[in-house]
């Protein structure tokens, strides 16, 4: 049970973390170990809270979807109440899942096996033969199980499978500013769109987190995507007689606590809520800008600055990655293996968006996002990279995240974004028990010790 | 426009005409089979039938969508695509139903059954669905106007995480 307990005999730690050279090292048996994916289980996906999915994906009292998450069956479904849940996918008889469809809509959840048939509210509702059971069969004991916690942030459901952890909007910390930020595009509510991006990597996990994160690449990486970009809107700024501003990016990183982090920056696309860029076309404008006054007329100038023209890409440790970019992605990924994850990626609109920002919304992900898109199969393959160079993790064994260490305050190339999710990866899978809680620059220090080369 | 009929034959053999080029790798002489007004759409998978006005896809290319990626693949910076997959493409059960007219000249419905076998670093991609195509007669030659890939699977767990070729 206690996996840590032989981790941090290891003759080397995990994190070399010292400000004083500016050195920050990741071990790369991080990566490969299958008993650092067992510590990872145990200390991290089994104790701290899990992101699920989203209300709005089961919008209507009757529906439901399946997913696995911390590698156990789920069902999240809406009940005949209104009432979002959260079940154990798994009959309370002798075991078969009761929904075996990926997303559905219906009064119950039935076991085909025994014919047991539960509804959304949990109860178990019919079973074959009831009578057989006797006088003292108990049918409340033996409605669905729900996992330990379920709470709900603004329409994101999270999961843990921790009874003691601490208070969801405790653990969110600063990430919740985060995900008010991007809520505020919307009047009304924002919600999934229909469809799935589904995929794997093949590589670990934790790579994930660190690339959706990560400036640094993004002129190298996806040179591709940016001349696809600035092709585009030089096109259209010609043929409107516009001025081109030149493309930069730029801003900070900032530790959000609890090993949540985020980039926030200026970037060149359009943001359909509410900037207005080329390629969009000239009749768009007015509605752009008729949407960003409204907003700071709510929310202020500032805040409505940062709603329309700032992006960010966001961590919420640690399998929920939201970016706010030229449309919003929902990102989350399970470790399967040491070298394998599996991935799921949606997009979040506002409700009710007029027809032609929505269609723009839809293909402005669609240019960068996406296993399909411009951009995300290089990630794909650099991840896969990494994960082939980490077979020589023995004789090469640390990784070096220590951009920007020196920066008074990291910009979004920078790298203390990744600092923050390793610090807190560290603090957990060392069995820290305070771990379920805070989280700051000085605890997360515990196993700085140097060493390495 | 009556007197126009596109046969099976016909749409068979510009459907493996087409498949060569791809394999190939030849996506400019691709992309000189498609109209100015070339939709290409890859749904997600999960939602073969979905629209790309109001469900996600993976792709949804216009000309200059469509023009970007192929020159993305043809530079060295496809990532994904350097070194270069080998493909090979098995396309199948066609049929044909004409579809009447759009202003730039007749127009038929065709649908096919693909196989698309990828092959890089020693590993097998396999991507399985149904093609629907609808071609368009221009200046007496077959045109590509609107081209749709449906996988059949639930994810792209068995097609290498990705959509990196053109299908």
């Amino acid at each position: 049970m206690e996996f840590w307990s032989t981790l941090v005999v290891m003759e080397q730690p995990f994190i070399v973390d010292d400000p004083s050279t500016n050195t920050f090292r990741v071990n790369r048996r991080a990566m490969v170990d299958p008993e650092v994916l067992a510590a990872e289980r145990a200390n991290i996906f089994d104790r701290t809270w899990l992101y699920l999915g989203h209300e709005s994906e089961v919008a209507k009292p009757g529906d439901y979807v399946s997913r696995t998450l911390g590698g156990r069956a789920l069902v999240l479904c809406r009940d005949l109440d209104g009432k979002v849940q959260v079940w154990l996918n798994t009959c309370t008889h002798r075991g078969a899942t009761v929904c075996r469809e990926t997303k559905g809509h219906g009064r119950f959840l039935t076991c085909f096996y025994h014919a047991w048939s539960f509804d959304l509210a949990g109860n178990l509702a019919s079973l074959p033969d009831a009578e057989a059971y006797g006088p003292g069969f108990d049918r409340a004991a033996l409605a669905l199980k729900a996992p330990p916690r379920v709470d709900i942030y603004r329409g994101f459901v999270f999961v843990s499978y921790n009874p003691a952890v601490i208070p969801l909007v405790d653990h969110l910390a600063e990430a919740r500013d985060y995900l008010d930020l991007v809520c505020e595009q919307s009047d009304t509510t924002m919600a999934i769109l229909p469809g799935t991006q589904e995929y794997s990597i093949e590589a670990n996990w934790k790579l994930l987190v660190e690339n959706s994160i990560d400036g640094y690449h993004a002129m190298s990486t996806h040179a591709t995507y940016m001349d696809y970009l600035i092709t585009a809107m030089r096109k259209a700024a010609e043929a409107m007689g516009e001025p081109l501003a030149p493309p930069s990016l730029s801003g900070h990183a900032r530790d959000l606590g609890n090993g949540h982090a985020v980039i926030e920056y200026t970037a060149p696309w359009a943001r359909p809520t509410a900037r207005w860029a080329p390629p969009l076309s000239p009749d768009l404008r007015a509605a752009l800008d008729a949407r960003r006054a409204e907003l700071a007329e709510r929310y202020g100038e500032a805040r409505a600055q940062r709603i329309c023209e700032t992006s960010r890409n966001l961590l919420v440790f640690p399998n929920l990655i939201v970016n706010d970019i030229m449309a919003v992605t929902v990102r989350s990924f399970e470790p399967v293996t040491p070298g394998l994850m599996h991935v799921r990626a949606w997009e979040l609109a506002p409700v009710g968006e007029p027809g032609s920002l929505h269609e723009v919304r839809l293909d402005n992900f669609l240019t960068f996002l996406g296993p399909g898109g411009l951009a995300t199969p290089d990630d794909v393959e650099a991840l896969e990279c990494c994960q082939r160079g980490f077979t020589s993790w023995r004789e090469l064994p640390w990784s070096d995240i220590s951009r920007g260490m020196a920066q008074e305050r990291p910009g979004i190339t920078d790298e203390l974004q990744m600092r923050v999710f390793w610090r807190r990866w560290n603090q957990m899978i060392g069995g820290d028990p305070a771990s379920a809680s805070g989280g700051g620059e000085t605890e997360v220090r515990l196993r700085a010790v140097g060493g390495g080369r | 426009m009556g007197a126009w009929e596109l046969t099976r034959a016909e749409a068979e053999d510009f459907l493996y005409d087409e498949a060569d080029l791809l394999d190939g790798w030849d996506l400019e002489a691709w992309l000189a089979l498609c109209t100015d007004d070339v939709v290409y759409e890859v749904p997600a998978t999960g939602m073969p039938d979905g629209s790309p006005g109001t469900s996600l896809f993976l792709i949804h290319d216009d000309r200059f969508m469509l023009e970007s990626r192929i020159k993305r693949l043809l530079s060295r910076n496809a990532h994904a695509e350097n070194p270069r997959s080998r493909t090979r493409r098995l396309i199948t059960n066609v049929r044909v139903a004409p579809v009447g007219s759009n202003g730039g000249g007749p127009e038929a419905e065709v649908r096919a059954s693909f196989h698309v076998i990828r092959f890089r670093d020693d590993a097998m991609h396999h991507y399985v669905g149904r093609y629907t195509y609808r071609l368009r007669q221009v200046d007496g030659r077959l045109r590509i106007a609107h081209r749709r890939a449906a996988l059949d699977a639930d994810s792209l767990r068995h097609s290498g995480g990705k959509v990196s070729i053109l299908l």
